[in-house]
């Protein structure tokens, strides 16, 4: 983790080691989040699920306290520049990590809706498709700890890899919904799951496009996007 | 990103490869910098990196001083001030300066506001220069603390209120620049506040320049910053630019605290 050392009033300097140090361990704990529900849900793990689901209040306390100590940093240091600009992404960052906490809780709390004795082809899939996403939220983290802003900028161009295996899994899980129709229940939490995880994708770009605006000050240029399922469906339709 | 046009339309002063000698050393190194009427500019920079001699040679002030040497050439309306048929009196009307530390003469509020505009010819009778004197301090926001007292002396009111009597003093002959050196350093927050505010409103009528060593004063009331260190000018650039992301790692350095 990049510290800072350089302000003549050295308080400052530990006011933003202290953040960047709280901001880590909230990515950390989100990271773990993720891996753990996913491992959860591969083994019909209940408890590791329950543990998800409980261990996500510390990230929500982790947020409230970086709020704090951000808000509590401008008003005292008036900081400028990258300083400010830090401030700036550090508020909005927290608030993104603590998003992705919660859909990683969301998963986890599935694993219990599901039945364990049914075994569907689509979750070998689902976990490659979340080793994706947290190889991804793990850069985009590691990218705002080390003020990296070209891994910011690979960040944002590797999540269209996790929209193309959200493409894929959707597709078949209709499929195989519209054959195995007892299977649908199922199907369902795991098309959520699906979307759960492209949605934390995303976030890690979110992550990625605010440490680029504190490293370089400017605004990461509009990424292409994919066509999105739904999209390609409708294409489909109009093509019969 | 597309490089943003700073160019001032019209400038009323511009100054081009000025430097500042005095005797041996060099205090100012080839500056060169507009300033405008609707603008205010602002010059940041630490202790020593010349913003307050630069100030200086835009009226001439460093004249005062035996050792100093001006080159390099300074305009005010495409005149060039250090040209030997400038009348230097008549430029420190039309570019006036308002000082750190307020310095009223031992007269009285009236008179204090009346001197330059009597000894510059502006009032032929009692009655303009009651105008210019009621207009003046109404324009530095100091009128109606005043109107009842005209004759009190000026060293009997306020730190705040002293240096809104030498802003109307600067104002009363009827300038086209007004320079201020570090205006608010002596003031408290409230006087600061006001004098802000007086700059605020008198932008557009008169090109302002203010030295200053509080960075958040020069974002609050500027519209440009200049930033100066060892008598260089580093950076120049609107003020949210200069303060939100600044391209030079010197002037970042020192809006940030790293500096020293």
């Amino acid at each position: 983790m990049a510290v800072v050392n350089e302000h003549t009033v050295k308080a400052f300097d530990e006011d933003l080691n202290r953040l960047r140090g709280l901001i880590s361990e909230m990515g950390g704990r989100a990271e773990q989040a993720l891996l753990q529900a996913m491992t959860a849900l591969s083994k019909g793990d209940l408890e590791l699920a329950d543990q998800v689901v409980r261990d996500d209040k510390k990230i929500d306390t982790l947020e409230a306290e970086v709020e704090q100590l951000a808000v509590q940093t401008i008003a005292l240091r008036a900081p400028m520049a990258d300083d400010l600009r830090e401030m700036i992404a550090a508020l909005k960052i927290v608030s993104v990590v603590e998003r992705i906490g919660d859909y990683a809780k969301n998963i986890a709390k599935r694993v219990a809706l599901m039945d364990q004795t049914r075994s569907i082809e689509a979750i070998p899939v689902l976990m490659s498709m979340s080793a994706a996403v947290a190889e991804l939220v793990h850069d985009a983290l590691n990218s705002f700890a080390a003020r990296d802003a070209e891994l910011a900028v690979r960040v944002t161009v590797r999540d269209k890899n996790v929209d193309d295996f959200y493409n894929s899994i959707f597709r078949t899980l209709v499929t195989f919904m519209m054959e195995n129709p007892k299977h649908i229940t199922e199907s369902a939490h795991l098309l959520f799951v699906a979307k759960n995880l492209e949605r934390m994708g995303d976030h890690a770009t979110n992550i990625a496009e605010m440490v680029y605006y504190v490293v370089t000050g400017e605004h990461m240029e509009e990424r292409e996007r994919g066509e999105t399922p739904e999209e390609s469906a409708a294409a489909e339709q109009e093509k019969d | 990103m597309t490089q943003e046009d700073l160019s001032i339309a019209d400038p009323k002063m511009t100054a081009q490869n000025v430097n500042v000698f005095y005797g041996e050393k060099q205090a100012i190194n080839d500056v060169t910098i507009d300033v405008g009427t609707d603008l205010v500019t602002a010059f940041i920079g630490p202790s020593g990196c010349g913003k307050s001699t630069f100030l200086r040679s835009l009226n001439r002030m460093n004249d005062t001083i035996a050792s100093a040497r001006v080159t390099g050439k300074i305009t005010l309306e495409g005149e060039d001030i250090y040209d030997p048929s400038m009348d230097v009196v008549q430029l420190r009307a039309r570019v006036g300066m308002v000082f750190q530390k307020p310095n009223p003469f031992p007269k009285s509020i009236y008179d204090n506001v009346g001197y330059g505009p009597r000894i510059h010819g502006l009032a032929p009778t009692k009655a303009d220069l009651d105008v210019i004197v009621e207009r003046a301090l109404v324009r530095a926001g100091l009128w109606d603390e005043v109107k009842d007292r005209l004759n009190e002396s000026g060293t009997a009111l306020s730190g705040g209120q002293q240096q809104r009597l030498c802003i109307a003093r600067a104002i009363a002959v009827d300038p086209e620049v007004i320079l201020m050196d570090e205006p608010c350093s002596a003031l408290d927050p409230i006087a600061t506040a006001k004098i802000e505010e007086l700059i605020h409103e008198l932008r557009g009528k008169y090109a302002i320049v203010i030295v200053t060593h509080n960075m958040q004063q020069a974002a609050r009331v500027s519209q440009r910053t200049a930033f100066f260190h060892l008598g260089t000018l580093v950076e120049y650039g609107k003020t949210t630019d200069i303060f939100t992301n600044p391209k030079q790692e010197r002037t970042k350095d020192y809006i940030t605290g790293r500096y020293g």
